[in-house]
């Protein structure tokens, strides 16, 4: 496989903290990558590494194959969880500053965020300073000057927090449609619904060390415990439930039917075919739902985390 | 360096189109011109009071003659009163005092001067001259001696400067000295702090708006650092300008209007006066043209743009440590308490001896030596080795202290929330 970007054995202490720990990830080309973790894990110091902004004291970073150099900054856009801009400075000058830090020409710089002005419905803020602006707009800003100079790597960490949920959906929209463009992009977050819905592939760091890492689906692979959840129409909740739990492990449904049904979350146990369960289940009485239960990546995220200690 | 650059020229042009900055550009000029307008005015208020002073005179020797009214004072003559009377009609008169002059067998002129206010200093020093000049030229007519041929025969003693090599000074020309050094001593410690605190505000604004972390992603702390430091630093100078002009135009439209007086009354009063005058002048400006200008402007620039970088460095690194303004007392000591002790070094050790110890120890510590040596400067006589040490100290020194400040720039900027302790500085050190 293509890595757009590789993190090969990074370690980093501060003082006697050690933040990294022979940390390793490797982000696939055109992907979306959650880097998930606790507060304090170490996703901050790791991104600050692939950012240039501190070296690491061990391992190495790659870029598209080659170790990074101070040059690949142009290839990187990162918007921080800490996130601001100069309050007293004009949002168009603003953007064409930042984005020449960033190596990009003036006349090309402003003719890009005409596009993305329009794109994002900011006519006429070009003149404004930030600080009349408000929260949710300060935010687009924000956004356009992550991926301006049209980086093949966008890092954005906690991106979701802050924004109102209308910004958020826009945002979003914009994340996968760079995807889709050939960026490859990196979440930080601990907030997992949005991790559900976007990543491919994840990575869970917890106290410095990488504890879980791979594609999405096969994460949940390997959580998946053959549970599912139940219907059937019977009206002796009770007989039911103790009939179902001569083959297999009977909890609580954590949903409610419509009709009259007897609902049921079941695990599996290994020496018991579906067939088999389905057979017990018909004979109760009409089989309304029978669906898998997917560990979400919250679940998974918990249990890893716990289990670590 | 296209970024440092870039880093700059935002620096200078945000700085400059500041409104704070370009009102206090304009108008603390008028400000300043004001105060001293205020002062000259309050002082001319408090002159153009007449005092009344009472004289009561029991030595019988006339030394009321002495005393003739002035703007200043208007002197009563009270005869045959005694001393209980002479209280009491100057109380009523609300006089601003009494002067009560007696004599003893020994012909010791003794006198008491009654006020509820405490006379100044020259007043009684003056009254203390005419009494003892009086009582001297008595003594010496009863002595037999002829007051003319003394006076004729008083010879003036004339004292010239002249160094080894020749070079004529007059006794002004201490005065050129210690005013040049002291000035450029003194703009030196305001410059730095004006504009020190500046970058160390703009530091800790980039902090605060948590744009900083988007800035070090895209270009090395140490490059910001630069920038914000020289751009701060020409915005300062363009200030600088800005005020001497205004300075000047102030001062020639000020001695159009006001001047008037300042100029002309001296000519009109005395044309000997004037002439001394414009000898003096002269002797000014020859004394100005004598000074090693050539080695004073250009240890100025030296001087002034090390000593600047070296405090601007530590103002950086403190505006990185910490979160906001008020939390930044507790690291101003190292900043203050050397610019204190230079100027005091300068105007109490430097001025008296230029080459002392003192003097030459303060010229070699680097956070000491610019404003030290700025005042130095102008004396002279400061050897080619002491310059040389001492300039490659400050250098050495900055280079130095752009270091540990750049390290503890580069750590600071990332922490937020945490008030920063001297042992954190220290710890960021060997990060």
């Amino acid at each position: 496989m293509e890595y757009a970007l590789e993190a090969l054995s990074i370690s980093k202490s501060y003082g006697n903290y050690k933040a990294l720990n022979d940390v390793t990830i490797q982000v696939p080309k055109g992907s979306i990558y959650g880097l998930l973790g606790p507060n304090g894990a170490g996703k901050t110091s790791l991104i600050r590494i692939i950012n240039q902004i501190t070296a690491p004291d061990q391992g190495m970073v790659k870029l598209n194959s080659e170790p990074l150099q101070p040059h690949h900054i142009s290839q990187i856009g990162y918007m921080p969880e800490e996130r601001g801009l100069y309050k007293s400075m004009k949002v168009g000058e603003q953007c064409i500053y930042l984005a020449q830090l960033k190596g990009m020409k003036k006349a090309e710089a402003k003719e890009k965020l005409l596009f993305w002005f329009e794109r994002l419905g900011m006519q006429g803020w070009w003149n404004k300073k930030l600080q009349e602006l408000s929260k949710g707009m300060a935010q687009k800003v924000q956004f356009i000057v992550t991926v301006l100079h049209e980086p093949d790597i966008l890092i954005f960490d906690e991106p979701f927090s802050g924004f109102d949920p209308l910004n958020a959906d826009l945002i979003k929209d914009e994340i996968l449609r760079l995807r889709d463009l050939g960026s490859t992009i990196i979440f930080s977050t601990h907030r997992m619904e949005s991790v559900e819905e976007l990543c491919d592939y994840i990575a869970l760091i917890n106290k410095s060390n990488v504890v879980l890492q791979g594609k999405l689906n096969e994460v949940k692979q390997t959580y998946r415990n053959r549970t599912y959840a139940v219907s059937v129409i019977c009206s002796d909740h009770q007989r039911a439930i103790r009939q179902m739990k001569s083959i297999v492990d009977v909890e609580p449904a954590e949903f409610r039917g419509l009709d009259n049904t007897t609902d049921m979350t079941i695990r599996i146990p290994e020496d018991v075919t579906i067939p088999q369960v389905l057979q017990e289940l018909t004979s109760l009485g009409e089989l309304t739902h029978f669906s898998e239960v997917i560990p979400s990546v919250n679940e998974i995220f918990i249990k890893t985390v716990r289990e670590d200690g | 360096m296209d970024k440092l650059w870039l880093i700059l020229k935002r620096e200078y042009i945000n700085k400059v189109r500041n409104r704070t900055f370009v009102i206090m550009t304009f108008v603390s000029p008028l400000i300043f011109i004001g105060v001293i307008l205020l002062i000259g005015w309050l002082t001319s208020v408090n002159n153009s009071d007449l005092k009344k002073v009472a004289i009561l005179d029991e030595t019988g020797e006339n030394f009321t003659a002495l005393f003739e009214d002035t703007s200043d004072y208007d002197y009563q003559n009270l005869e045959s009163v005694t001393l209980e009377n002479a209280l009491k009609i100057s109380t009523d008169n609300s006089n601003y005092g009494l002067i009560h002059i007696t004599s003893d067998a020994n012909s010791e002129v003794k006198a008491i001067i009654y006020s509820d206010d405490s006379p100044s200093v020259s007043f009684i020093n003056s009254i203390e001259d005419r009494l003892s000049k009086k009582a001297t030229e008595d003594k010496l007519v009863s002595e037999g001696v002829d007051l003319n041929m003394l006076e004729n025969s008083r010879i003036d003693a004339n004292v010239a400067l002249q160094t080894y090599s020749g070079v004529v000074s007059s006794k002004a020309s201490s005065w050129v000295k210690i005013a040049l050094g002291g000035a450029s001593g003194y703009l030196l410690m305001m410059f730095i702090i004006i504009y020190g605190n500046m970058v160390m505000r703009s530091v800790i604004e980039e902090k605060t708006n948590r744009i900083i972390e988007i800035i070090v992603s895209s270009v090395k702390p140490i490059y910001l650092m630069l920038g914000k430091i020289i751009g701060t630093s020409l915005a300062g100078v363009t200030q600088f300008v800005i005020w001497i002009i205004l300075g000047l135009i102030l001062i020639v439209v000020g001695s159009a209007v006001f001047g008037v007086e300042a100029f002309q009354n001296p000519a009109s009063q005395d044309m000997v006066n004037q002439a001394q005058n414009t000898d003096q002048i002269q002797m000014i400006v020859n004394d100005i043209m004598q000074l090693p200008l050539a080695t004073m402007i250009s240890c100025f620039l030296i001087y002034f743009i090390g000593g600047y970088f070296l405090y601007a460095a530590i103002y950086t690194a403190i505006g990185a440590a910490v979160d906001s303004e008020t939390d930044t007392q507790q690291f101003m000591l190292p900043v203050i308490l050397p610019l204190m002790l230079s100027i005091y070094v300068g105007f109490f050790s430097v001025i008296d001896n230029p080459n002392g110890t003192i003097a030459v120890i303060f010229s070699y510590i680097p956070l000491t030596s610019p404003i030290v040596m700025l005042m130095r400067i102008p004396f002279g006589e400061i050897t080619w080795w002491q310059l040389a040490i001492s300039i490659s100290i400050l250098y050495v020194s900055i280079v130095l202290v752009a270091y540990l400040a750049a390290k503890i720039y580069r750590i600071g900027i990332l922490m937020y929330g945490k008030k920063t302790t001297w042992k954190d500085l220290y710890k960021w050190l060997k990060y």
